[in-house]
């Protein structure tokens, strides 16, 4: 029992606090005892019992530990267990944020436990998303383990009755500056979490020189639990009694149960109940589709008395909608001018030099997340309180959801939801919509019962929130330097604000803000426009997003320039790019511009796109991969650069084109993220991306056909394979900028260095992705 | 009832002999670190052993495990001994979400207990049914052929705790 809160919790949180929730792994013999199964299994049992401490940890309860605030607490054996409160789908957060916080506490990270954070808005934001948990919540976190480390301090130095400038905490101790005494974080502990909490503002941050955890590739948190099977995934929990669901849900957005039949479905052993989910209306937010839910005491079952469910639908408007035709039609769309964005000198009264003047239009299809463990979730509805797991990326918001789907008061409730997180298999951000949290939630109410909710890969694959179906217009005139000085792009897709708003026609300022009105190209004058849209399927943020169609259009138009003015793609990204210098799109005719959420001021530059920083990636990676190397016919490298989430990406990527057949042979990306947190986590993101991004660029597509999506599981929307992957490098560049993102800004260039590489490769330009569909 | 050994202990599930083997291990058995992927046999999330094969449970019924021996990634150590696969999973840093993982181990566990020295080819042939969508397969090659290198050296020695697991399995 202590009183070591953070200074800046209101009395709602303390409450949650008071009331949190905690997840133990019961013992083997009380296993058996509740379920009388053999084997060892698995199961986490809710412990809702009002506790005093200040807690808000989803770990097995530690009695012993004093709490320095909600993300540190230290045992008296010195081992010491560090909240992270950003949420795990394979990034390597759950070692970076504690990474953080042990490095300013001045922890032995050998005697340092992560556990990952239940919702509770004592942590700050948890969303995950955007590629934010480093770069807008690196000084927060910060300060986090200078709190803790500072109470160490003033307790050892109340201990040896000297000031607080005579001791320092360094490698889990705190030493006596004088005496040269020290005393141990164990030893600490209890002195320190009965002081008050100092205000994290006013606490002294290490200088970077100092840092001695964060830049070294530590030991990965919770990577022998993964390897030893006791990492718990949403899929993974077992309660007693719990009813496994699954849900039969209408195939077009907006689509309705018209009757159903569950006569046979109630027949199939182990069905349990079938219940019709209520109807949702427009916007379609990230509510449950609604539909029927088959409720067994096993997956199988469940997924068998489904199968045997007659539902008739009442499809609604969006049966119309076929992706064909509706990319023909954004074609055409982006084809005239339209709304501006950015206005940089005058286009519009140019009258373009055909000769000179190069002209295409880019499109992308829709994709979907495809992370490999599909959405699930676990809810236990009783006497008006809720224990929610779920693995997602946005625990406060799925909190909330369910607090007003259970009817609460989204305040003054907070407490009657236990909002408990697991780790995701995977996530890219399809897990940041709680709908199939809701699900759980809405099922479990109306049973009674602890629900599990489970997706079947074609659930998953479609009932997606997709990446946006794509079409980006490119025009620019050479001059005689080898650059432009007229240049118009055009984008339409339909806006994920229409998720949110049925009116929602035009792409926000947020979105335009992802490579696409930011270009920061030495060009006098610029047109940036966006066409409206309609929209007919749930599209949602797909790792880096708008930056996907933006940087595959503008990656392989300046590769078209560079072609049509006989120099090479670096030499063209050089001209086009200018002098070094700072560039600010909000000073440079687009105000709207969203620097990623930076707040960005004259006495803070560090999130300015810096052109120095885009042509090192460009150099660095042309250099690596030597790709000016002589190459055999049909082989062909092909690069790209961009930025987002305040990093800078160069890829290259060699192929050999044999046919329609496209072998990768080589690939390289060269990052540009600032303060690096954890080395070998950058490279595994540089990995993934390179490898997502093979798949997404050469074969993968989500289809739409009378309203339904056309795909079904990975034999129709494919992802690469080990055979398919060709050795890759990855190229940190030594920086010390703030921190960018890391999770999302690797994949949007790997793209146009594909179809570039083809290009080069066998002169066939690919303007329409996947490269399947195009060769 | 279905009867099998799993993990070396015999078990017996009351379950349909159509279900496929994945629920039955992981809704029955209650052992959840074999994970669900596809449904389909296409992503190799749910690869357990049966008699020392690698399989893909969720398309193998639990009648086809009857008399058999299972191992699931729970059986592949104990805690005081890891398999070599897993250390060098460790140690390469393999896993980035990690819920594809224990079907890759247990595929590339297979491989290197009828291949102690694995081209690349013969581990592309052997993984390529194991989809990480993470993007782990350069660490995952790595790691393979640093266990298989382990299980190299143990197998001179004949005392490793690999065979020893092998055989505590299979027995």
């Amino acid at each position: 029992m202590n009183n070591t809160i953070l200074t800046t919790k209101t009395e709602t949180e303390l409450a949650v606090d008071r009331q949190s929730s905690t997840v133990r792994k019961v013992s083997r013999r009380e296993f058996f005892a509740i379920t009388g199964a053999t084997g060892a299994g698995l199961l986490l049992t809710a412990n809702t019992t009002a506790n005093t401490t200040d807690k808000p940890t989803n770990a097995a309860t530690e009695i012993d530990a004093a709490h320095l605030n909600v993300f540190v607490s230290i045992a008296p054996s010195g081992e010491v267990k560090i909240v992270c409160h950003r949420m795990e789908m394979g990034q390597g957060i759950l070692t970076s944020t504690p990474q953080i916080i042990a490095d300013e506490l001045g922890a032995d990270w050998s005697k340092v436990t992560a556990v990952l954070g239940e919702a509770n808005s004592a942590y700050g934001r948890q969303g995950t998303g955007g590629s934010a948990s480093i770069r807008l919540h690196f000084d927060h976190t910060r300060r986090m383990g200078a709190v803790a480390r500072t109470m160490l301090e003033q307790a050892a130095a109340q201990k040896w009755a000297v000031e607080l400038t005579d001791v320092k905490a360094e490698n889990h101790t705190v030493r006596n500056m004088i005496t040269g005494e020290a005393l141990g974080f164990g030893e600490l502990a209890e002195a320190a979490a009965i002081l008050p909490v100092p205000d994290k503002t006013n606490v002294s941050l290490k200088k970077t020189d100092d840092f001695s955890i964060i830049g070294k590739d530590v030991a990965l948190q919770g990577v022998k639990d993964i390897v030893t099977a006791k990492a718990i995934y949403a899929h993974d929990i077992q309660l007693p009694g719990m009813l496994i669901a699954s849900i039969e849900r209408p195939p077009v957005v907006g689509g309705r149960v018209k009757s159903y039949d569950a006569s046979e479905a109630k027949k199939v052993a182990g069905v349990v109940d079938v219940i019709r989910l209520k109807d949702r209306s427009y916007p379609v937010q990230v509510q449950p589709k609604s539909g029927v839910a088959v409720l067994a005491t096993n997956t199988w079952a469940a997924q068998e008395g489904r199968k045997k469910l007659k539902v008739e639908w009442d499809l609604g408007a969006n049966q119309t909608h076929n992706s064909d035709e509706y990319k023909k039609e954004l074609k055409r769309k982006v084809s005239s001018p339209a709304k501006k964005i950015r206005s940089v000198g005058q286009v519009d009264s140019h009258k373009f030099n055909q000769r000179n003047t190069l002209e295409a239009v880019y499109t992308m299809p829709y994709h979907h997340h495809m992370s490999m463990e599909t959405p699930s979730a676990t809810a236990l509805v009783k006497n008006g309180e809720a224990d929610i797991w779920s693995g997602t990326q946005s625990p406060q918001w799925g909190k909330s959801l369910a607090l007003q789907e259970l009817g609460l008061d989204p305040e003054k409730d907070q407490a009657k939801v236990r909002f408990n997180t697991t780790l995701m298999g995977g996530a890219f951000g399809r897990k940041s919509k709680n709908d199939y949290t809701l699900e759980a939630v809405e099922l479990s109410k109306a049973t009674g019962k602890p629900v599990k909710v489970v997706w079947t890969r074609e659930d998953d694959v479609k009932h997606g929130f997709y990446h946006s179906i794509a079409a980006n217009y490119m025009k620019a005139e050479l001059n005689d330097k080898n650059s432009c000085d007229y240049w118009v792009q055009r984008v339409a897709a339909p806006p994920i604000a229409w998720i949110f708003n049925n009116d929602s026609t035009y792409l926000e300022n947020s979105d335009l803000s992802l490579g696409f009105a930011d270009v920061p190209f030495a060009v006098q004058n610029m047109s940036f426009e966006n066409q409206e849209v309609s929209t007919h399927v749930r599209t949602g943020w797909v790792r880096a997003v708008g930056n996907l169609n933006n940087q595959f259009a503008l990656g392989s138009f300046v590769d078209e320039l560079a072609d049509k003015a006989g120099i090479s793609t670096i030499e063209m990204w050089m001209n086009l790019l200018g002098e070094d210098r700072q560039f600010n799109p909000r000073e440079q005719g687009f105000e709207g511009y969203t620097h990623y959420g930076q707040t960005v001021d004259k006495d803070n530059t560090d999130y300015v796109l810096e052109i120095a920083r885009f042509k090192r990636v460009l150099n660095r990676v042309a250099e690596e991969a030597n790709i000016s190397q002589e190459l055999p016919a049909g082989e062909g490298w092909g690069i790209s650069v961009g930025y987002s989430f305040n990093s800078y990406v160069a890829a290259a990527t060699k192929v050999r084109v044999t046919g329609s057949q496209v072998t990768p042979l080589e690939m390289h990306t060269a990052i540009d993220c600032g303060l690096v947190i954890t080395p070998d986590r950058v490279r595994s993101q540089m990995e993934g991306a390179m490898i997502m991004g093979l798949s997404m660029t050469l074969e993968s597509e989500i289809t739409v056909k009378d309203g339904a999506i056309v795909q079904n599981n990975f034999y129709d929307y494919p992802s690469s394979r080990m055979n398919q992957v060709p050795p890759m490098f990855v190229h940190i560049i030594d920086s010390d900028y703030a921190p960018g993102g890391v999770g999302e800004p690797g994949l949007p260039p790997i793209l146009p260095s594909i179809t570039n590489a083809v290009f080069h490769a066998i002169g066939k330009r690919v303007r329409d992705l996947p490269v399947s569909q195009s060769l | 009832m279905i009867k099998m050994s799993l993990n070396g202990k015999q078990v017996e599930l009351d379950v349909d002999s159509s279900m496929p083997l994945l629920y039955a291990i992981r809704d029955i058995a209650q052992l959840t670190g074999t994970k669900f992927g596809c449904g389909l046999g296409l992503c190799g999330a749910c690869t357990v052993h049966l008699d020392g094969q690698a399989v893909r449970s969720c398309v193998t019924t639990a009648a086809a495990a009857e008399g058999k021996s299972i191992t699931t990634v729970e059986g592949l150590s104990n805690d005081e001994q890891l398999h070599p696969v897993q250390k060098a999973w460790i140690a390469n840093k393999v896993p980035q979400c990690g819920y594809c993982q224990s079907g890759q181990m247990m595929s590339a566990a297979a491989l290197i207990a009828s291949n102690t020295a694995p081209t690349d080819s013969e581990i592309d042939t052997a993984m390529q049914g194991n989809i990480c969508r993470c993007g782990t397969y350069p660490r995952i090659k790595k790691a393979i052929k640093e266990a298989a290198k382990e299980a190299r050296a143990d197998s001179l020695t004949s005392a490793s705790a690999y065979s020893e697991q092998e055989s505590q399995v299979s027995s």
